[in-house]
């Protein structure tokens, strides 16, 4: 037998035609990430507890004391349920621009994985999927320190997770989709003045969307985080019907549909020349 | 279409046909043509801007041809790029690795991008580490090996999923000759194996002591391929006799021998003389005495294209 034999007969696999998006080559852009987590799991996680700990801190007891109760809710848990979301946005949206940003731009890590048998749309999927899973888990420390805080929530809660998991995908893709379009370290100061600070503010958050002007309350409709935030309160506190349920998600579900296609033609335009 | 199993593979390793690719005005590969048989190490030799990075960029499909075909064990490039891509490996120019991960995470890492099947992860990375010389070394920091150590773990990392063609640019860019040669020896052991390697380096010795055959490249072509001995002794004979005639007998010297057909190579007031082993002794006597040297493929390239490395 023929050294050539010998090596093909040991990779009978590489013999079959790869499919044109295939879950082992997603599985190992995301087992790559878990390697790396690895080595930053705990300056991540003291990110994900301290920051959204910090905010019930500053906004529990400070506007808390002030305000009492905000739409319903007290403002304990309006306020809790607003920071799980805007916790997952800022935990899969902003390594999506920085970190795609500089793993494109300087260390050069998408030639060596597209030099793999991966694709554009797989390395997208596969990043995004992992900033997902991280949010979907880290988007539960904002609301374990709520209970500790005094919210009670519903058995709803055990969706939470899940919500977290669909939103921080959806962020992660916007994120990566920016990271795309921008060509410079600098024009990170635009993305995160312009558009990060109007995203998590005008969602419903910190304060009801119905204290805005009608044309914000418009334009929040398109805000993918007002619909996390609405699907995560309604799942906690229940009070959510089913065609507002399945409205807000099905908006995140398009968000992504749309989100995706447009990052894995933008990343595509910028890793292939 | 692949190989079927069994039989003689019928495809080359890689084939290029009239490859063109631009970059608004600038045609960085201009009609390249290039076969690639299996089983042979080929350096592809070239000084920078000759449109090596770019060929092999097109290899991988991180850039895609204007106009041409590109074909890789078989498969269409840029269509079946990820089929080829499963079947070779890829050395990048730039240092990619995880500077913070271990060497075995580094390697175990790829070795999930190269979809090495569960139970051969193991033995994949234990071989990658011994052909690197880096046994005992798994649980070492990336950014604690020397700069050798790095590069041998960046090819070794390309060769996880036993890949029947390998493709390096510049595998030894920026590194000092003992480092160099050091490499060498990995490069060896790959061809000891019957893998085919495309080489892409501005090294002239590099290509000569690593490559089966050579193929020159200038301007975005291919100007002349074949082993490095057949190359050197078609176009630059067995010495170079360099001279020094000072720089107002530079030029008297260079019309003389090029009357009499010699081909000479002018590096300030040196004249190179190729062939220089058929010099007549009535024309060696008005020369003067000559530093002497083996010819080279540099002298090659320079011959066939006016081009220097410089």
């Amino acid at each position: 037998m023929s050294l050539e034999q010998t090596r093909e007969d040991a990779r009978p696999e590489a013999h079959q035609r790869p499919g044109r998006f295939e879950p082992s080559a997603v599985l190992g852009v995301i087992a790559r990430e878990w390697i790396l987590y690895g080595q930053s799991w705990r300056s991540t996680t003291f990110a994900a507890v301290v920051e959204p700990t910090v905010y019930l801190l500053a906004f529990g007891f400070g506007m808390g004391a002030l305000i009492g109760t905000l739409a319903g809710f007290d403002y304990i848990d309006f306020l809790g349920t607003g920071i799980v979301a805007v916790s997952v946005m800022f935990q899969s949206m902003m390594p999506a621009v920085i970190n795609t940003f500089i793993k494109r731009r300087f260390l050069h890590t998408y030639e060596g994985i597209l030099a793999a048998p991966v694709d554009v749309r797989e390395l997208v999927t596969g990043e995004a999927l992992w900033l997902a899973l991280r949010s979907g888990v880290y988007g539960c420390v904002p609301l374990l320190v709520a209970v500790g805080f005094g919210l009670r929530p519903g058995p709803g809660v055990v969706l939470v997770p899940l919500i977290a998991f669909i939103a921080g995908f959806a962020f992660a893709l916007f994120g990566i989709w920016i990271s795309a379009v921008i060509s410079s370290v600098r024009s990170m100061d635009y993305v995160f003045s312009g558009l990060f600070t109007p995203l998590f503010l005008m969602a419903g958050t910190f304060f009801p969307l119905t204290e805005l002007p009608s044309w914000a309350q418009t334009a929040a409709m398109a805000n993918p985080l007002y619909h996390a935030v609405e699907l995560i309160r309604g799942a906690v506190f229940g009070g959510l019907t089913t065609d507002t349920a399945l409205l807000h998600t099905g908006v995140l579900v398009l968000f992504i549909a749309v989100i995706w296609w447009a990052a894995v033609r933008r990343m595509s335009r910028r890793v292939v020349s | 279409m692949s190989a079927s199993r069994g039989q003689a593979p019928p495809d080359p390793a890689l084939l290029l046909r009239g490859v063109v690719k631009r970059f608004g005005p600038l045609t960085a590969v201009d009609g390249l043509e290039l076969e690639v048989p299996r089983g042979v190490v080929m350096g592809l030799l070239g000084p920078n801007g000759a449109g090596k990075s770019t060929t092999m960029r097109m290899l991988t499909a991180q850039s895609l041809a204007d106009e041409g075909e590109i074909r890789i064990l078989g498969h269409t490039v840029p269509d079946e790029s990820k089929w080829a891509r499963a079947r070779m490996g890829v050395v990048p120019q730039h240092d990619n690795l995880d500077e913070e991960l271990t060497v075995e995470q580094n390697l175990r890492m790829f070795s999930y991008l190269y979809r090495v099947p569960r139970g051969s992860r193991k033995e994949a990375i234990g071989r990658a580490m011994r052909l690197a010389q880096l046994q005992g070394r798994g649980d070492t920091r990336v950014d604690a090996l020397s700069g050798g150590m790095r590069r041998r773990l960046l090819i070794v990392r390309a060769l996880l999923h036993r890949p029947e063609l390998v493709l390096m640019d510049e595998p030894t860019v920026g590194l000092d000759p003992q480092v160099r040669q050091d490499l060498w020896g990995v490069i060896s052991a790959l061809r000891d194996e019957g893998v085919t390697v495309l080489m892409s380096t501005h090294y002239i010795e590099e290509a000569e002591r690593l490559s089966d055959e050579v193929a020159l490249m200038a301007r975005g072509r291919v100007v002349e391929r074949g082993t490095p001995a057949d190359l050197v002794a078609k176009y630059a004979g067995a010495t170079v006799e360099e001279y020094l005639p000072g720089e107002e007998g530079v030029d008297t010297l260079e019309r003389l021998l090029g009357d009499q057909g010699f081909t000479t190579r002018r590096t300030g007031t040196t004249l190179s003389v190729l062939r220089a082993e058929e010099l007549p002794d009535s024309l060696r006597e008005r020369l003067g005495s000559p530093q002497r040297r083996d010819s080279n493929l540099e002298d090659v390239f320079v011959t066939l294209t006016g081009e220097s490395f410089d």
